[in-house]
């Protein structure tokens, strides 16, 4: 017994260093945002002159919005093309379903650099200017294949007699789609989603072979910066806030709605 | 019903044009010679020549395989018995134990690595080796450890049961029972690892000062600076065949442990 709660403190402090070194950089950022002083090593007193800092630095700013607004359409476009593309797999014939789902593991499997120079390639051969637009589609591209990993195995779970049924019932086809099938792959599709959202908000090398001049969002802002900047701690620490505002909701708002309608079977 | 399969057309189209057409670019682009008129092709292999025979380049790839190596091991040691410990928490620990490892994931990688250069900015005197060290395990560890503790997770634990009823001690059990069966999850860890650390080229560049010329700094330079698509496309090539066969590898290895 004695031996058993050695281990487990042994294992217990394990754990917490391990985690300590994973958010040792995070709570770093997060309090050197707030230092008054551009010094990394001494925290001489509080300010917020490192927020005003990058409120007020435009590159920065157009870095932020360039990024939030690829993000957006990225995973727009690539939600409904994938949902659509898997949901034609999934009825497509299994040699068209192996090729095509071979073809869509490239993108995740290549390394980024891969995926970059070939786009651009593809963009410079057909010399088309390098902009936001070439940027916007290579994000597409590079997310739908997590859109389609997330749902496809969704799919193929479902009972294909619910929708015959709705068919034979007079649904049209749209319909049995938009009514039946659609509902009950909803989360598949908001995880997929979630994970288009964050892989082009992160990406950095398809990005910056793939953007041209004209256009940095804030990985290729921060890689290309000379000099350290605290201004871009202030970043990192909105950043953090926001993605573990969204990941608590993600994982609540699922947890929540269950609860709900429980409840509500409940009292029926 | 069955007509819903021409739903993935405009997705095969999608494919045809930003996946598959730039694969096909690469490859015309290295057995080809330079000259910007793409009418006419001056088929050659050169361009992978031109790489095997300069010792500089074969050094730089030597210098990736090592990082992508060293990190890969120091990602399986700190990562497995944090993986192992994980699995032996109650279930409810457990999940908030992955979430809490998975949660700098979704955070910007520049920007973490970014952070690492202001802390390790008070450290002068460590080795830039180091430094690149520290960036990127710290980057690929999640990884590591998700999937070496869902190998674990799945393990059946009447199996451990087993073997100590059979006389083995906890070591022994682990080194004939845990350990072999989560080979697996140290598999696609590897994976996980390994194959995007061969082709990093930021955290080397953003924390090893300029002292790291590695295959991706190659590749970039090729590409942004110097404007030999060419050679960058046969560079990118041979990176991309070596992750092939290292892959190619390490499900061998898999298929061998399973046996």
């Amino acid at each position: 017994m004695e031996k058993k709660r050695k281990t487990r403190f042994l294992s217990g402090g394990y754990l917490i260093l391990v985690l300590l070194f994973i958010y040792l950089p995070i709570l770093y950022v997060m309090l050197f945002s707030f230092n008054d002083s551009k010094s990394m090593v001494k925290f001489s007193g509080f300010s917020l002159r490192w927020y005003e800092s990058m409120f007020s630095n435009r590159d920065m700013l157009e870095s932020i919005k360039y990024t939030i607004i690829i993000a957006v359409v990225a995973t727009a476009v690539s939600t409904v093309i994938g949902t659509v593309a898997a949901i034609g797999l999934s009825k497509a014939r299994k040699i068209i379903r192996t090729v095509v789902l071979e073809i869509n593991n490239l993108p995740v499997l290549n390394p980024d650099i891969v995926t970059a120079i070939g786009l651009m390639l593809l963009f410079l051969s057909l010399k088309i200017r390098r902009s936001v637009v070439t940027l916007t589609l290579a994000h597409i591209t590079f997310c739908i294949p997590y859109v389609i990993l997330s749902i496809l195995p969704k799919l193929r779970q479902l009972d294909d007699n619910v929708a015959e049924a709705a068919m034979d019932l007079g649904a049209t086809p749209f319909k049995a789609l938009t009514r039946v099938i659609l509902p009950q792959i909803y989360p598949a599709i908001f995880s997929g989603a979630l994970i288009a959202f964050s892989m082009s908000f992160d990406d950095f090398v398809i990005s910056y072979f793939t953007a041209g001049m004209d256009v940095q969002n804030i990985s290729m802002y921060v890689y290309s910066m000379k000099r350290f900047n605290p201004a871009v701690n202030a970043l990192s620490a909105l950043i953090v806030v926001a993605v573990t505002v969204i990941l608590v909701l993600a994982n609540l708002i699922p947890a929540l709605k269950d609860r709900k309608n429980k409840k509500e079977e409940q009292e029926t | 019903m069955k007509s819903f399969f021409r739903m993935s057309y405009p997705y095969i189209l999608w494919i045809g044009f930003f996946i598959v057409a730039p694969m096909l670019m690469i490859l015309l682009y290295a057995v080809t010679r330079g000259g910007n008129n793409t009418l006419t092709f001056h088929f050659t292999l050169e361009n992978f020549g031109r790489f095997v025979s300069d010792p500089d380049f074969i050094r730089v790839l030597l210098t990736s395989l090592r990082i992508a190596l060293v990190t890969t091991v120091c990602c399986i040691l700190i990562g497995y018995p944090a993986a192992l410990f994980i699995a032996n928490l109650s279930e409810r620990k457990q999940t908030l134990m992955i979430l809490l490892i998975t949660l700098p994931m979704w955070i910007n990688m520049l920007l973490k690595t970014y952070a690492w250069r202001g802390i390790l900015m008070n450290y002068d005197d460590m080795s830039s080796e180091i430094k690149v060290f520290i960036g990127m395990v710290y980057d690929f560890l999640p990884y590591m450890i998700i999937q070496i503790h869902t190998a674990i997770a799945k393990l059946d634990r009447e199996l451990l049961t087993a073997s100590y009823d059979l006389g083995a001690n906890r070591w022994q059990s682990f080194l004939k029972v845990t350990l072999p069966l989560s080979v697996p999850g140290i598999i696609s860890g590897v994976t996980l690892v390994f194959l995007p650390a061969v082709s990093s080229f930021v955290i080397p560049k953003l924390l090893g000062g300029g002292n790291y010329v590695l295959i991706g700094t190659l590749i970039e330079n090729y590409f942004l600076v110097a404007g030999d698509w060419n050679f960058g496309s046969a560079v990118s090539l041979i990176m991309a065949l070596i992750i092939l066969a290292a892959m190619y590898f390490t499900r061998k290895i898999d298929r061998g442990a399973e046996e």
